[in-house]
């Protein structure tokens, strides 16, 4: 099947104003009728909820979290892109539409980054509104700094806790909007399956995560906000229980899966310690506008000190290989070439996979005081982890598993191909194109939940009778008893290994064979083993305890049964796409100099894949990309 | 993505952790080993030792909350030797490191204890109190879409660097589980000074902080009595000067009370 995205002809300059235009409305007193579920708190979907809430709509909004502030939103550091161009340095919404599609390696729909470039402004007008207080200058007006893959400084920020405040000022008008019994919260809930009646989406079944009560909440539709799957890998910079259980069990519902391959490897991450780690930790992308990136030139270096190395024998190898973005150069390419040095012996640190985040110079430069001022909390952060002050020697950072660009199809609506199924944030996977710059992912959260949602919802709304299905439904019990069913069925295996060893396992398997680099023999050896994995878990898994109680090794059971299912998957999406294009890395296809190489004739399109069957081959649909504002190029940054 | 373990030292240290079924099951102090631990594992992976070692012996593993690992969610909660996060300045439990362990360490681990935070398993408490202070007032009434260029409102760098000390308050509720009176005053007044600093919040300041004192008392917080120890817990390092703008802002509203320009709802 060929996909339509549905995106506005006409001059992209005027594509969404006139889209809103063309779009209906459902009038205000007719808007009480309508319930809409949203799953995930995060800036997706707490600013959806709070924007919906206060629209009229009567919002029902769930959690697994115990608290919707605590949403991994919360953990992005650097900063928020935006097209103010306050510094006078030349941005424009032109110009973030154009790094945008260009960072994402030509594979996102134009007119979907138009938008979001053009209401990037309106976010940040929106948080100060609402008291966020970002960074400002002595002047008392809006401070900024610059991100990978621009060469403005359109980065807004709050020290290094951008995500945690913007998800605060979410979280606070979502809170408003419960006050007022607009939104009802369901923390500690976690959706287990997507209601579908009539081929539309009108509810979803969830479990109470303390008593263990399994029940439906219907609606007349439904937004997942629900983040991304990077946890596939086990170690990743994502909060423990991030899953792609919630988007998993909607596209065993009928949704497809867009891209699922595209995969971003953060290129600043603290190294692993040991195998007993249950989690990376990521130093924000902005420490590279201060610190510069370097490994030893000799291998024999490597071992000693950083102090003791000379400043002839150290290798800055992003400066020398990207003369004109230097350490600022986009997250797949930084992380690659990271590889590429301890690929060649030269890495640092436990293991020999690490390489030198240097802050001599700046700290040389400007003095200790102003680095603290910028940076202090990831300084603090790492001598935490690492028991190393990054002041007086070198950090040492290596790539990790952090975004997934990857997620539900959806069209400019960002409505799934499932009528009443919306798709926000990173669950969905529709701006950042096979690469997300720094920045983009809180501005394209707080664009779906604030500027888009509210628009798009209606125009399917406005065709729905509302309270069309009601929790007696038969697809709603039945519904609860396949959850019931999968439930009990964990819990009855009681094997020999536990859910941790299994995870771990498969996560491996998936850096090994789907991460920084893959070929059509990694890809193929995943395929095969992956359900031989999928098959031992379920005859040898133990889980303890029982369903009706406070369950955590349930929980994650459920979510590992998911992975596994789900792991396949992007690796036949890797080995369909036999091109290199942003962080999809195919070792088949690169440039003499190691650069990925493209095959627009080919591949030009958007992968859509629908669920056939657990041991079953998906089914791959088709939406090709037109670029008709920015051309076809091989992406330089040198 | 592998390194050798094998290069540290490892230890083993006696946990003495709290269990309890539910909230009204009596609870009990349970004693575990944790062994082959080394100084690079945090806190909280070293408990993922214990649990895996007591899923294998057919064992109810200990229940405990955690997210990001990485100490900015604020869902990580317990008391270790005392001390809520286990003592180290600015630091939540996650980041807490073995490395300030020693071999044979007993270990004394328990959850939050707050009337407002009721137990619901072992290590982990209900803290949906902390969400019905914000719910109350913890916002700016403005709704989406409709605002001012953000450049248009100038607010000094000390004030916005104010708010920010402020607002780095991750909500995880240390402060009124080291608190003698299990009061909120630390999370409540940082979030009213977080608004009280800026021109975009002082419109709503009087209604507020009568808002939140209010329903503070309904949730069960008890009152502050100056013992600091809320900013020494802190994993923030959130400053007790905001429990004194708390109160400031409580009186200024009781004045404007008193001249008819505010009336507090429900009073």
């Amino acid at each position: 099947m060929i996909l339509d995205g549905k995106a506005p002809t006409g001059p992209i300059e005027q594509s969404w104003d006139k889209h809103r235009f063309d779009m209906k409305l459902v009038n205000p007193p007719n808007k009480r009728k309508f319930k809409i579920l949203v799953v995930g708190t995060g800036l997706a979907g707490a600013s959806a909820a709070a924007s919906l809430g206060e629209l009229g709509y009567n919002v029902e909004t769930f959690c697994y979290q115990d608290s919707p502030r605590r949403a991994h939103s919360i953990a992005a550091q650097g900063g928020i892109n935006a097209a103010k161009n306050y510094p006078n340095d030349g941005d424009s919404i032109y110009r973030l539409f154009y790094d945008t599609i260009k960072g994402g390696d030509f594979r996102s729909r134009e007119a979907d980054v138009w938008r979001l470039s053009q209401v990037s402004n309106n976010i940040i007008d929106q948080c100060v509104a609402q008291g966020v207080p970002f960074a400002r200058d002595y002047a008392g007006y809006l401070d900024t700094r610059s991100f990978g893959g621009a060469q403005v400084s359109r980065t807004f920020y709050a020290r290094g806790q951008t995500g945690q405040q913007l998800l605060l000022g979410a979280y606070s008008a979502l809170s408003r909007q419960i006050k007022a019994g607009s939104v009802k919260l369901f923390p500690r809930t976690e959706m287990l399956d997507l209601v579908v009646v009539d081929g539309e989406a009108k509810g979803i079944t969830v479990r109470d995560l303390i008593t263990g009560e399994i029940r439906a909440h219907t609606g007349d539709a439904v937004v997942l906000a629900s983040g991304g799957y990077m946890n596939v890998f086990y170690l990743s910079t994502n909060a423990m229980g991030c899953s792609v259980t919630a988007i998993w069990k909607a596209h065993k519902k009928g949704a497809f899966f867009g891209n699922p391959c595209f995969t971003q490897i953060h290129p600043t991450c603290i190294p692993q310690a040991g195998d007993y780690q249950s989690k990376l930790t990521l130093m924000s992308e902005s420490l590279r506008n201060d610190g510069r990136i370097w490994v030893p030139k000799k291998k024999e270096d490597c071992g000693k000190p950083a102090n003791q190395i000379p400043e002839e024998d150290r290798d800055y190898y992003l400066e020398r290989k990207y003369p004109t973005f230097g350490n600022l150069a986009p997250r797949d390419i930084s992380s690659r070439a990271a590889k590429e040095q301890c690929d060649e012996g030269r890495g640092v640190g436990l293991g020999g996979r690490g390489v030198y985040l240097d802050f001599r110079d700046s700290i040389h430069r400007f003095g200790e005081n102003v680095i603290r001022e910028r940076y202090g909390n990831l300084f603090e952060m790492y001598e935490r982890i690492t028991d190393e002050n990054g002041y007086k020697v070198p950090m040492r950072i290596y790539p990790a598993p952090h975004y997934a660009m990857g997620g539900l199809w959806v069209d400019y609506n960002l409505m799934s191909n499932l009528p009443g199924l919306f798709v926000l944030g990173e669950a969905n996977f529709s701006v950042h194109g096979a690469n997300r710059l720094g920045a983009s992912a809180l501005m394209q959260g707080l664009a779906d939940g604030y500027f888009v949602i509210p628009y798009t919802i209606a125009n399917y709304l406005k065709d729905t009778k509302p309270g069309k299905v009601k929790a007696d439904h038969p697809e709603c019990v039945k519904s609860i008893e396949d959850v019931k069913g999968s439930a009990k069925r964990l819990l009855a295996v009681n094997g020999n290994r536990t859910v941790t060893e299994f995870v771990r396992e498969l996560g491996t398997l998936m850096w090994n064979n789907c991460g920084m680099a893959r070929s059509k023999e990694s890809l193929t050896e995943a395929i095969a083993k992956i359900p031989a994995i999928r098959e031992e878990f379920w005859k040898n898994v133990k889980v303890s305890g029982t369903g009706d109680e406070f369950n955590q090794q349930l929980e994650n059971a459920g979510r590992t049964a998911d992975f596994l299912e789900f792991g396949e998957l992007i690796c036949r999406d890797a080995l369909h796409r036999d091109e290199s294009c942003g962080g999809h890395f195919r070792v088949e296809h690169q440039y003499a100099d190691g650069e990925a190489k493209r095959n627009d004739a080919d591949y030009a399109y958007a992968a859509a894949w629908e669920f056939k069957g657990i041991d079953k081959e998906p089914e791959l649909h088709k939406e090709p990309l037109k670029f008709e504002n920015i051309h076809l190029a091989v992406r330089s940054y040198k | 993505m592998s390194a050798q373990t094998s290069e540290h030292k490892t230890m083993s240290v006696k946990l003495i952790v709290w269990r309890q079924k539910g909230p009204n099951a009596p609870g009990r102090f349970e004693t575990h080993v944790a062994k082959g631990i080394t100084e690079h594992h945090s806190f909280l992976e070293m408990l993922d030792v214990v649990n895996e070692d007591l899923i294998k012996q057919g064992k109810e593993p200990i229940s405990f909350d955690h997210d990001c690992r990485e100490g900015i969610c604020g869902t990580c909660s317990a008391v270790v030797n005392g001390v809520p996060h286990g003592g180290q300045v600015r630091t939540t439990l996650c980041q807490l490191h073995m490395r300030k362990f020693k071999d044979g360490d007993a270990i004394y681990v328990e959850p939050w204890r707050a009337r407002a935070f009721p137990i619901v398993r072992d290590l982990v408490t209900d803290r949906g109190s902390l969400d019905k202070l914000i719910q109350a007032a913890g916002y700016v009434s403005c709704h989406t879409g409709g605002v001012p260029d953000a450049n248009s409102i100038p607010i000094s760098k000390p004030d916005s660097d104010y708010a920010m000390d402020a607002a780095e308050c991750i909500g995880c509720g240390a402060c009124v589980a080291a608190c003698p009176n299990g009061a909120a005053m630390l999370f409540a007044g940082a979030k009213v000074a977080q608004f009280a600093a800026l021109p975009q919040g002082q419109v709503e300041a009087p209604e507020r902080v009568a808002a939140m004192i209010r329903t503070m008392q309904e949730c069960g917080f008890g009152n502050c009595t100056n013992h600091y120890e809320c900013q020494a817990a802190c994993p923030k390092g959130i400053d007790v000067k905001f429990i004194a703008r708390l109160n400031r802002e409580f009186l200024k509203a009781l004045f404007k009370a008193k001249a008819g320009t505010f009336t507090p709802v429900g009073e």
